[in-house]
């Protein structure tokens, strides 16, 4: 294995990384008997290729192995950390990296394993009482920077960060990753708004669109379609890609910024590389077994990835 | 008594002037808020959110993370009413040095329950890491923005605009956590905030000429509410104590002291002025002041039910009190 990664092409081990990602948060899924499953299905490929080919990170700055919850900020706790480090050092040539929906923690972490940036011993302190791997991921979580608990808030804290950047004269990008869901909330339009108003083109959203919420089906829940017109009409420059085709995905990160924000649609299935998901359908957004038998013919799906 | 005006706008202009970290963000209120000066001063510092609250809480909290220090100015209500999730979340559990100016405190605007704070203390309160701040004058105005830029975490500051009166001595600065000392007494300890101490300074007036020594302290810091000063007052009070405050009495100041007095074990009665559990309505801040009893004769019609007695102190004589900026007793040599 170490032989064949030298000789591999990004694309190659983004799909490697990518299906890493899906065994880990199914084997955790399976182990636990519950998990963010649908969203590492559909996620794996967008974030294998933020972490193999589109990010400009520095190695991690984090111990492999995460440290236990430091307590919360304020101003007599010192002790406190953000979970940034194992996206490397904050440098003005380097991007940052910013995990909106907080519940795709699990594939995170799972990403983070994947390309080396943390043990995979640390993905069984998920969600362990004093550990800083938490369920919904917090600004301590590994890989994370913000609190994005509560959904919708990420996008304008990153362009917070975005101007502060530019107004420093750093060349680093800033990247959200956010899920569809996020796009029925009004603060994400808020944010869409002050994005190109003030230039922003150093942000770059990618957007999970796997059609997927709490309830279930968003088509049911409520619309958000059309996606791709309601953010061009607020001036992003948009692209629509097939999100699980790696390529595609990397390359409008690749074009020169042209002053507006850069929002890669990429439409995915919650049930990709895992097919038994279908039978959930509609809903997929927290896995649960329902019986033993169950569990069983994912175990058995396991054993053949 | 001097009156000034647009304090805050010629301050923030001086102050901010050898601090390029500080940037202040305006949610299309910047006439309103006192920002436009600074505006026109340092263009490349103000940013214009929009009517987008929940956004620019956000969008300080990543500026702040960056070595920024924001200072978001908008009406108080639009603040904590339509973004406290993301002041929570994107403000205050990450202890960021966002500094956030709510105006139109109470009854300060004749804009009705929509554009009147009656409960925004309460719940900033509420907040950790949270700090408040309440100003009373045009003293309060000019030198609070020091203590803001001491703060290692986010700042409410319940603000005031337009025309300000100069209730103290512009030596005296406005201290994180020490109240003003307005007049000293043993009869009854008076904790008066925000715009209700120049009220109350018009009754403790007419009550010194009836025989009634009132202990007067100015409170501009809510939270956090430990001043010794304060309880020392309180364990000292003969008759008992008075609140007063432009906000609801639940939560606000008469909650702080009521929450002091019971956890330091004093049992002595305590008599909250404010807003009682209502909203008001849109009118004039007198109008306001009078039927909300918010006014020097409700703190009179107060010190009479503690006392147990009427002094038949009229509007009139309460009118006829000329107020003249004072200094704190704490330097008593300087009157």
């Amino acid at each position: 294995m170490a032989i064949s990664e030298e000789v591999l092409s990004w694309q190659d081990r983004a799909r490697r990384v990518a299906w890493g990602i899906r065994k880990r948060v199914l084997e955790h899924t399976i182990a636990s008997n519950g998990g963010y499953l649908s969203q590492a299905c559909s996620s794996a490929e967008i974030l294998a290729t933020l972490y193999i080919k589109v990010m400009k990170l520095g190695p991690s700055q984090a111990p492999m192995l995460p440290p236990p919850f430091p307590g919360v900020p304020g101003k007599d706790n010192p002790h406190y950390f953000t979970g940034a480090g194992y996206n490397g050092p904050k440098a003005p040539d380097l991007d940052r990296f910013f995990l909106s929906p907080a519940h795709y923690a699990l594939a995170l972490y799972a990403t983070l394993i994947e390309v080396g940036r943390m043990a995979p011993e640390g993905l069984a302190m998920f969600n362990k009482d004093g550990s800083s791997v938490e369920m919904i991921g917090a600004e301590h979580s590994p890989g994370m920077e913000v609190t994005c608990g509560s959904l919708g808030q990420t996008l304008s804290q990153a362009a917070g960060i975005a101007l502060a950047r530019k107004l420093h004269g750093e060349t680093g990008r800033v990247w959200v990753f956010m899920s569809d869901g996020e796009f029925q909330s009004g603060q994400t339009w808020e944010a869409m708004q002050v994005l190109p108003f003030y230039n922003l083109d150093n942000v770059g959203v990618y957007v999970d669109v796997n059609g997927q919420q709490c309830d279930g089906k968003m088509e049911d829940v409520m619309r958000i379609e059309p996606l791709r017109s309601r953010a061009e009409a607020f001036g992003a420059r948009v692209f629509q890609v097939d999100g699980h085709d790696v390529n595609a995905l990397a390359a409008p990160a690749e074009m020169p910024t042209d002053g507006r924000p850069l929002v890669i649609l990429a439409y995915t299935n919650p049930c990709q590389g895992i097919g038994l998901l279908e039978a959930r359908r509609p809903r997929l957004h927290y896995v649960r077994f329902k019986d033993e038998e169950e569990r069983a013919k994912y175990a058995a799906v396991l054993a053949k990835m | 008594m001097e009156v000034m005006s647009r304090v805050h706008a010629r301050n923030l202009v001086e102050w901010a002037r050898d601090k390029p970290e500080v940037v202040v963000l305006s949610a299309d209120l910047t006439g309103s808020t006192e920002i436009d000066l600074f505006r026109d001063a340092y263009p490349d510092r103000f940013f214009s959110m929009g009517m987008a609250e929940q956004n620019m809480m956000s969008f300080a909290g990543g500026l702040a993370r960056e070595g920024f220090y924001p200072f978001v100015h908008t009406f108080a209500v639009f603040i904590y009413r339509r973004a406290y999730d993301q002041i929570a979340a994107s403000i205050a559990y990450p202890n960021l040095p966002v500094r956030i100016f709510g105006f139109l405190p109470g009854v300060t605007t004749p804009g009705g329950a929509t554009h009147q704070a009656i409960e925004d203390i309460a719940v900033m309160c509420a907040l950790p890491n949270m700090t408040i701040l309440e100003v009373g004058d045009a003293t309060d105005v000019e030198t609070m923005l020091d203590v803001a830029q001491s703060i290692n975490g986010p700042l409410y500051v319940r603000m005031l605009r337009g025309e300000i009166p100069r209730l103290f001595s512009k030596t005296e600065p406005l201290r994180l956590g020490q109240a003003r000392i307005l007049s000293t007494g043993a009869d009854i300890v008076l904790f008066s905030s925000g715009i209700c101490t120049e009220e109350a300074m018009r009754a403790t007036q007419a009550l010194a000429a009836r025989g009634v020594s009132v202990q007067h302290m100015h409170i501009s810091t809510l939270k956090p509410f430990k001043d010794p000063a304060v309880l020392e007052a309180a364990a000292q009070a003969r008759y008992g104590m008075i609140t007063m405050e432009n906000h609801t009495i639940l939560g606000g100041l008469g909650t702080c002291v009521a929450e002091m007095m019971a956890e330091a074990g004093i049992g002595k009665r305590l008599v909250r002025v404010g807003i009682r559990d209502t909203f008001l309505h849109g009118a004039s801040r007198p109008y306001l002041m009078k039927k909300y009893g918010l006014d020097a004769m409700a703190l009179i019609r107060a010190v009479e039910k503690l006392l147990d007695t009427t002094f038949g102190i009229t509007e009139a004589d309460l009118a006829a009190i000329r107020l003249e900026s004072v200094h704190s007793a704490a330097k008593a040599e300087a009157l």
